[in-house]
């Protein structure tokens, strides 16, 4: 087995009004032609992990790798290995997708007729060719990050960098980017993807490392993480927060871990979810409860991480003044503006 | 996305081996951007336009409104004004370093170029260098602005073209400050707030619009010697002759105090913007 990436003991603290531990001992390993997910919330240290890897920032103590080379003391040469896109689809805005993607050629320093080759194929493999001179403000934004992704894919790099490939992307823009990752890997190439989307996660990387904190809480595959976790969560909303405590005691033996009960919204982690359901309906049919709302889903972040910590995500926490119903209509609404593909299956 | 196998990597360009190479790399790389920058210019035609018929209308608004009342002795106001004019247009326009560099960092574009296996001086000498070639051309608009309102340069085209090259240096000088300030600025909203402050005392406080001897004695002083009013002076004295300034010095005085304050803030400027560059995280 080959590491592409190995990081130990990674620290750095930002200086300023308030200092801000980004990263506080990091640790993992990266086997070469493989996808490894780092999954995390908002300000969990992914992105500075990403900077720190790609030359961009330089840590306080501990080491980083990139197939071999250490990111600080050889910087140089770590650039010409690794290929960067990151969240915030760093084109140029004012020129057209060719020539974002001759620009970046260019600098890369590669021959003049390789740099118009590439771009010719990049647009191609991107579905790009149609709109390839057209300036980037006429771009969707699915279409942004495809170049993006390109543009990082130029100098044909060994170790690819995703830092959130598809945050704000439309479902059908996800599954897009997720078709091309896929068949990236199956190129060869050593991918290190950071996501705020266990779907994501599950669906593209082999290994999993949930961060939080700037420090590694938990390492496995997807599999693995799931099998601890449950595969579905069932979601239950009653008329009153008595019925919700009933329904707590009843849904407890469903799954794994107990259920959790906040407000008149239970909820249960379990590993078949039709046979879950059922169980669930007959049983608080037999007690005479009528629940307002019956979903099954799948799980996210947020479950990965009450299973993990106890505690749910930052932003989640910073809410603790509000009603669950806020709680819940907030969650509601930042699901949507994400977008998430979830399986929600209705239950009538 | 069609056929999207990727073939093993193998394009990786070698890592310059030498100084020499070095140099080449840096200045390969700040072509690149400046072509980049460049480009951007003739994208937004609206920006490049709207950006001349400013200082246009200070022509016209000088030359007609608050001219009349202005006295100049040894020469017309027009002839007194437009070389004024040339240096508050590139003053002004050094502004735009200082936007650009913002909005790379914003957008992220600067992240990109950090991780690329380019020049690290490139990204500083291309913008400035953009911004350079971008002001021939606004010296080129203003003098054609200035001949139809009748401008009439009296010294002849060698000391023109020396006047002209004057204000591109010390322009150039600016950019590198206004890099600094671009650099310094969380977003380029800012960035363009900030720089006007710096850039309004310079240009009105000077030797540009208004005879110095017009001005109160202890204000005379910075008026003459600051940077702007050097590099006005010494532009006035070479395009309308060194009467035209009323300060009874010569023109190679003028010229001299220019091109040290211009070297002397390139001195300061550049390992500044290059310090804030590499530290701004």
């Amino acid at each position: 087995m080959t590491l592409a990436i190995e990081v130990h003991d990674l620290k750095k603290t930002f200086k300023g009004k308030r200092e801000v531990r980004a990263l506080d001992g990091v640790g993992f390993g990266v086997e070469e032609g493989t996808v490894f997910g780092l999954l995390g919330p908002n300000g969990s240290g992914k992105t500075t992990a990403v900077r720190v890897l790609t030359t961009i920032l330089q840590a306080d103590s501990g080491t980083a790798k990139v197939l071999g080379y250490d990111v600080q003391k050889k910087a140089a040469l770590v650039r010409t290995l690794i290929g960067l896109a990151g969240q915030y689809a760093a084109v140029d805005e004012n020129l057209t997708g060719r020539e974002n993607l001759q620009m970046v050629g260019n600098l890369n320093h590669l021959p003049r007729d390789v740099v118009a080759k590439r771009a010719v194929e990049l647009l191609a493999q991107f579905n790009l060719t149609d709109a390839g001179d057209r300036p980037l403000k006429t771009y969707s934004g699915g279409m942004r990050r495809r170049l993006d992704l390109a543009a990082a894919l130029v100098a044909r790099p060994t170790v690819l960098f995703l830092d959130e490939p598809t945050t704000g992307l439309d479902p059908q823009s996800r599954n897009d980017l997720w078709e091309v990752i896929e068949r990236l890997v199956g190129g060869g190439t050593t991918v290190l993807l950071t996501t705020q989307y266990l779907e994501e996660a599950d669906r593209l990387a082999s290994q999993l490392a949930v961060i939080d904190h700037g420090r590694v809480i938990a390492e496995g595959t997807p599999e693995s993480m799931k099998a601890d976790l449950g595969a579905t969560v069932l979601e239950v909303s009653l008329p009153s927060i008595d019925d919700a405590a009933r329904t707590g005691a009843i849904l407890d033996t469903l799954g794994p871990h107990t259920a959790l009960v906040n407000g008149t919204l239970v909820e249960v982690t379990v590993d078949d979810g039709p046979q879950a359901a059922m169980t669930a309906l007959r049983a608080l049919d037999a007690e005479g409860i009528a629940p307002q709302t019956f979903n099954l889903r799948e799980p996210s972040l947020d479950d990965v991480f009450l299973s993990l910590t106890g505690h749910r995500t930052e932003e989640e926490q910073a809410d603790d003044d509000v009603t669950p119903k806020q709680r819940r209509r907030r969650r509601r609404a930042k699901e949507l503006e994400q977008a998430m593909p979830v399986a929600t299956g209705e239950l009538a | 996305m069609t056929t999207a196998t990727l073939q093993p990597p193998a394009a990786a360009p070698a890592h310059p081996s030498g100084p020499l190479s070095n140099v080449r790399w840096l200045l390969s790389d700040t072509v690149t951007l400046t072509r980049r920058n460049l480009l951007a210019v003739t994208r937004i035609p609206e920006a490049l336009f709207f950006s001349t018929v400013q200082p246009i209308m200070f022509v016209l608004l000088f030359r007609y409104v608050f001219g009349g009342a202005i006295h100049t002795d040894a020469t017309t106001y027009v002839n007194y004004l437009m070389p004024g004019i040339f240096v508050q247009t590139v003053a002004f326009g050094a502004v735009s370093t200082s936007i650009g560099l913002a909005e790379d960092l914003q957008k992220g574009l600067i992240e990109r170029f950090r991780a690329l296996p380019m020049s690290r001086g490139a990204v500083l000498l291309g913008r400035t260098t953009a911004d350079l070639i971008r002001n021939i051309f606004v010296i080129v608009v203003m003098t054609v602005v200035g001949l139809l309102v009748g401008f009439r340069p009296t010294t002849g085209a060698l000391s023109y073209i020396g006047a002209v090259l004057l204000i591109l240096f010390f322009a150039y000088a600016l950019s590198w400050g206004f890099a600094i300030v671009g650099l310094t600025a969380p977003n380029s909203e800012t960035a363009q707030v900030m720089s006007f402050p710096l850039i309004f005392p310079l240009t009105f406080i000077s030797a540009a619009f208004v005879p110095l001897s017009s001005m109160p004695s202890w204000l005379q002083g910075f008026a003459t010697y600051q940077p702007f009013s050097v590099t006005v002076s010494a532009c006035r004295s070479l395009m309308v002759g060194a009467a035209s300034t009323g300060t009874g010095k010569s023109t190679s005085f003028w010229v001299w105090q220019s091109l040290a304050w211009t070297v002397g803030l390139l001195i300061v400027f550049i390992p500044l913007a290059i310090r804030k560059y590499r530290t701004r995280t």
